[in-house]
């Protein structure tokens, strides 16, 4: 009996550490609807810096100081970025934000090594806290009973900071209705501020109690962020009471699960946060979002199909691009097709997201199911090529037909969270299945048939699909299906009105979005020779992500420059330096402060104000980047 | 349009500085992947390793004659972008064979590359038993002792023990599982007395280590083995230490006596575990000496284990090239396969039937002095000693 107290006691504590950072990342998006994927890089500077403090200063005092200095100094950058990055991109569309945040914590991520060294650092133990307090013969660490002890507190304070402030009345009406709120005059901006100071001191607060737990090293956000964004959907997004029960939840469920089942860590959080989800769509606390006061008709100039002109200048561009095996080697080919298949990947996202304005943080599950789905029918049923390159990809439709019915019943960052779930219990699957899957060392051997082996010849493989696909995708877009399908973009109630099945039309799209996925997974197995549950990865799927949102969420087809440019830097910047996080995440802020709109979203903005017309998202700036490898 | 030209210049700046470091054609190339950005705390330490090899090969006149030329990349921790790697640099840089890696899943991603395009390919650090064994191929070789022979090596010591109630603690993927398994068969075959009471997996990187430490107390074993290392290690040890886990009981472990992972536990270090490692500071041999020296007057720092296997990495690939006498990979292969070589932990050889070197490991227990973790009575093992026999092995390849 007392091993089950105890049990139950340190899956508290491991709760108190959760619900510190996830409380700050619930404020910031309950009031400022960022997606602040650099939370967990400001928890893991909050423990490197109270990591450089703690060793410096002496003393009880020293440390309790050094913990509180940290991170209040930590809030204090986090206002900096909040004023100089975040303020002048507010106004950009929807999870923008997450791009700007996202090349924050590359850049954090190479900057603490070049600051810290490259090694584990392990701080000091809390002073009075170092020993273990005997219950009935099981040892309780008393740093776990401090910390169980301070979950509580700060959820109190966050309440009497809520409750009897004026400050928490404006941040919980903002969480409720920010339109409303600056209608009444509240100055947004140092609102705005002051949200993200306190939420990004809660996260450093968080990184730096875990000084006396864990070692501080540079990949301490990565380990956090995904499940702090899974504890807040769980609670209901701006709830903090939620994330507090979330995070209790969650960890309670590790630390008994392990008991019966010790593979369950590795997916546990996921498997709550899809349950949860499927039978309370805005997570245990939460409440519906009102409906968004969009102005049907997302942007300025509507969309169009490509003038004669503007096809033959697309069709011109990818007879250049189709000219490139005449003057380039081996490795430039092998790179280009690299780019191809991800313009298929980026393409499907982009149709999901800026046509049908569902935005999943969960695509590659479907990319990776199409790559799992080829080596499957080539190293079991020996099937040949051409027949795994079209049935391949049928892995993918079936996974996006599954999970698409469960994932369209929801809507906005909770729609994104369940598409994330399911993408990381297929991924648990592929790693833990390690009989049929090949578990983490994947599957290997999948090499092209003669009539593809060679670079050239692949290179107009993937860059024939990759055009007929993005030809495909657009003919959708200016299809009664595709007009139907902003329509439920642009406003959802109305479309019912009319009479269209909303849920219908978006889980049709969902399910072409993962087949086409599928067709980009499918030609990457036969590029890399072999298949890895990273295909399937959440690294992957904020590739994806990234490159829509680069090209241009609202333009038709800007994801395809968004994946050329993204993908060609990243594989020059890896190969050309160590440090190609810093120099990719650099490019990535500054794009998003210079293009707010996306660079094809930009310069069709520019086009416009020119008097021009300018094809959007023609792939004529396609080639000279391509030549560049 | 002025965009269009920014881009054309940005691509041309990016094919001149692409042009930047191509080394001249008389030149030796071999190209070089590992996880630099993903794991600092062993690359950096293993690129010094193969920095200080080029150095002093060079300075003692190069491979018969011609310049060595280590053109390096970083793979990121991904096996898609590894394999980006090793075609670049066997397409683009026509290096003579590619070598590094670190991960098994890499390590197995590139030299299923290398047996598609006929590359040969020395892997350095990973550890699967896969890279020589179930998925060897006749382009493959491997330099640091496998997951087999370490498990081996601790089990020798760990059948002496009297424990009989054994539990697991491992990282949950391939490298932990596969170390599991070979350590608990190895076991029962000596020691078929034993029982596995408790087996935790928690996720590589993100172990929540108080229940963790908890659920295996209560199973009350007599022993542990340990698969762990890095930052869950340390987390490992912090709770079983405050919790009193490890008191009155064994421990075996997997790597944890090199310095990479000893060394940040600083005075936590456990007292008394069975380890693998490098204990650099207690070796006596005039081989290791010259090596420690050398390395020392290079960086002013201690050696880890990442120094060692960097530097014979490029030192093994040196002497295969030096007496292939060509770059041709047959010549290589054939140059290779039985070669033996001296390196800082006595010779070595790479034997014929699988590809894999002799390179052995110490073991030792570990303590504490002055405040930092040691490994003490530490007995290098040889490689070859803990090999399954010629006729197992013939059985766990498949034929080339």
């Amino acid at each position: 009996m007392a091993f089950y107290v105890v049990q139950f006691l340190t899956g508290l504590a491991s709760a108190a550490s959760l619900f510190l950072v996830a409380s700050g990342l619930s404020i910031i998006f309950g009031v400022t609807r960022i997606v602040n994927f650099a939370h967990g890089a400001f928890y893991m500077i909050g423990a490197y810096i109270a990591f450089t403090l703690t060793e410096r200063l002496s003393g009880a005092f020293g440390f309790w100081g050094a913990i509180v200095v940290a991170a209040f100094a930590v809030a204090l950058i986090g206002v900096i970025v909040e004023m100089v990055l975040l303020r002048r991109i507010y106004h950009a569309p929807e999870l923008f934000q997450l791009l700007a945040t996202f090349g924050l914590t590359l850049m954090v991520e190479d900057l603490v090594v070049l600051v810290w060294g490259p090694d584990d650092l392990v701080g000091r133990r809390a002073p009075g806290f170092k020993g273990a307090i005997d219950f009935f013969g099981q040892n309780i660490p008393s740093y776990d009973l401090f910390l169980i002890a301070l979950g509580p507190v700060v959820l109190g304070v966050l309440w009497l900071l809520f409750q009897r402030t004026r400050w928490g009345v404006l941040v919980r009406a903002a969480t409720q209705d920010r339109d409303m709120v600056a209608a009444l005059g509240v100055n947004q901006k140092w609102l705005f501020t002051s949200v993200f100071a306190v939420g990004v001191f809660l996260a450093a607060l968080g990184g730096a109690l875990q000084i006396p737990r864990d070692a501080v090293h540079h990949a301490m956000d990565l380990r956090i962020i995904v499940e702090v964004f899974v504890v807040v959907v769980i609670g209901g997004l701006g709830s903090i009471i939620g994330a507090f029960v979330a995070a209790v939840l969650v960890s309670e469920l590790n630390a008994f699960g392990i008991l019966i089942f010790p593979k369950i860590s590795i997916i546990l959080v996921f498997l709550v946060m899809a349950a949860v989800l499927i039978v309370r769509p805005w997570g245990l606390f939460g409440r519906p979002e009102a409906p968004a006061r969009k102005t049907p008709g997302l942007t300025v100039n509507p969309w169009r199909p490509l003038t004669a002109n503007e096809r033959l200048a697309a069709l011109a561009a990818l007879v250049m691009a189709a000219t490139l095996p005449l003057f380039a080697g081996n490795y430039a080919l092998t790179v280009g097709s690299e780019i191809a298949i991800f313009v298929i990947f980026a393409v499907s996202l982009h149709f999901l997201m800026s046509v049908g304005g569902l935005a999943s943080f969960g695509h590659a599950a479907y990319f990776g199911l199409g790559a799992y789905g080829v080596a499957f029918l080539a190293k079991m049923a020996g099937l040949p090529m051409i027949v795994c390159l079209l049935l391949g990809p049928l892995l993918g439709c079936m996974g996006a037909a599954v999970f698409g019915f469960f994932a369209v019943q929801l809507s906005g960052v909770y729609f994104a969270m369940l598409t994330l779930a399911f993408a990381q219990i297929v991924w648990s699957i592929a790693f833990q299945w390690v009989s049929v899957t090949g578990g983490d060392n994947g599957i290997l051997s999948i090499w092209p048939e003669k009539w593809a082996a060679s670079p050239s010849h692949f290179y107009w493989l993937a860059l024939g699909v990759a055009a007929l696909v993005t030809i495909a995708l657009r003919a959708m877009v200016f299809s009664p299906f595709g007009y139907a399908l902003r329509a439920t973009r642009d406003s959802l109630l109305r479309t019912e009105a009319i009479g269209i099945n909303a849920k219908r039309i978006q889980w049709t799209a969902f399910v072409i979005a993962g087949t086409t996925a599928g067709i980009g997974g499918a030609l990457f197995a036969y590029l890399k020779g072999s298949v890895f549950p990273d295909n399937l990865g959440i690294s992957l799927s904020v590739d994806a992500l990234v490159m829509v949102l680069l090209g241009g969420v609202e333009t038709v087809s800007g994801a395809v420059i968004g994946a050329i440019v993204y993908k060609a830097l990243n594989i020059w910047l890896v190969s050309q330096t160590d440090l190609s996080k810093l120099v990719l995440g650099g490019f990535i802020v500054v794009i998003v402060v210079v293009f707010p709109k996306g660079i094809v979203g930009m310069l069709e903005m520019l086009a416009q104000r020119r008097g021009k017309t300018s094809p959007p998202g023609s792939p004529l700036l396609a080639k000279p980047i391509e030549s560049a490898e | 349009m002025r965009a269009k030209n920014y881009f054309v210049g940005a691509a041309f700046a990016l094919l001149v500085s692409g042009m930047a470091h191509s080394a001249l054609a008389q030149d030796i190339k071999i190209g070089e992947i590992n996880s630099y950005s993903l794991l600092p705390a062993f690359t950096e330490p293993y690129r010094k390793g193969w920095q200080l090899a080029v150095e002093e090969i060079n300075a003692a006149g190069g491979i018969n004659g011609k310049k060595l030329v280590v053109i390096s990349k970083d793979d990121g921790g991904k096996p898609a972008d590894a394999q980006t790697a090793a075609n670049e640099l066997v397409s683009s840089e026509g290096v003579a064979m590619l070598t590094g890696t670190f991960l098994s899943n890499i390590g197995l991603a590139v030299s299923d590359f290398a047996n598609q395009k006929k590359v040969f390919f020395l892997a350095a650090e990973p550890l699967t038993d896969a890279v020589t064994w179930s998925k060897g191929n006749k382009y493959t070789f491997r330099l640091r002792p496998s997951n087999y022979m370490q498990a081996a090596m601790l089990v020798e010591a760990a059948s002496k023990l009297p424990a009989k109630r054994w539990a697991t603690i491992a990282p949950n993927y391939e490298y932990g599982q596969s170390a599991v398994a070979v350590f608990k068969k190895l076991m029962s075959e000596k020691r078929p007395d034993i029982q596995w009471v408790d087996e935790q997996w928690p996720p590589q990187g993100k172990i929540d280590a108080g229940p963790v430490v908890q659920a295996v107390a209560a199973a009350n074993p007599e022993a542990i083995l340990n698969v762990t290392f890095g930052a869950d290690l340390v987390k490992l040890v912090r709770e079983g230490n405050t919790r009193g886990l490890f008191k009155g009981r064994e421990v075996v472990s997997f790597l944890t006596g090199e310095p990479e992972y000893l060394d940040p536990l600083k005075e936590e270090t456990p007292e008394g575990w069975i380890v693998t490692g490098y204990p650099w500071y207690s070796i006596k041999t005039p081989e290791h000496d010259a090596f420690l020296k050398a390395y020392q007057a290079k960086y002013n720092d201690y050696p880890r284990l990442g120094s060692i296997v960097g530097y014979q990495t490029i030192k093994s690939a040196a002497a295969i090239l030096a007496k292939a006498g060509s770059t041709d990979p047959e010549k290589l292969i054939a140059a290779a396969e039985g070669l033996s070589m001296p390196s800082p932990l006595g010779e070595i050889t790479f034997r014929k039937i699988d590809h894999q070197s002799t390179l052995g490991a110490y073991v030792g227990k570990t303590a504490l002095k002055d405040g930092k973790g040691v490994m003490v009575d530490s007995t290098y093992k040889k490689g070859a000693d803990y090999l399954p026999s010629d006729a197992e092995v013939e059985k766990l390849r498949p034929k080339d």
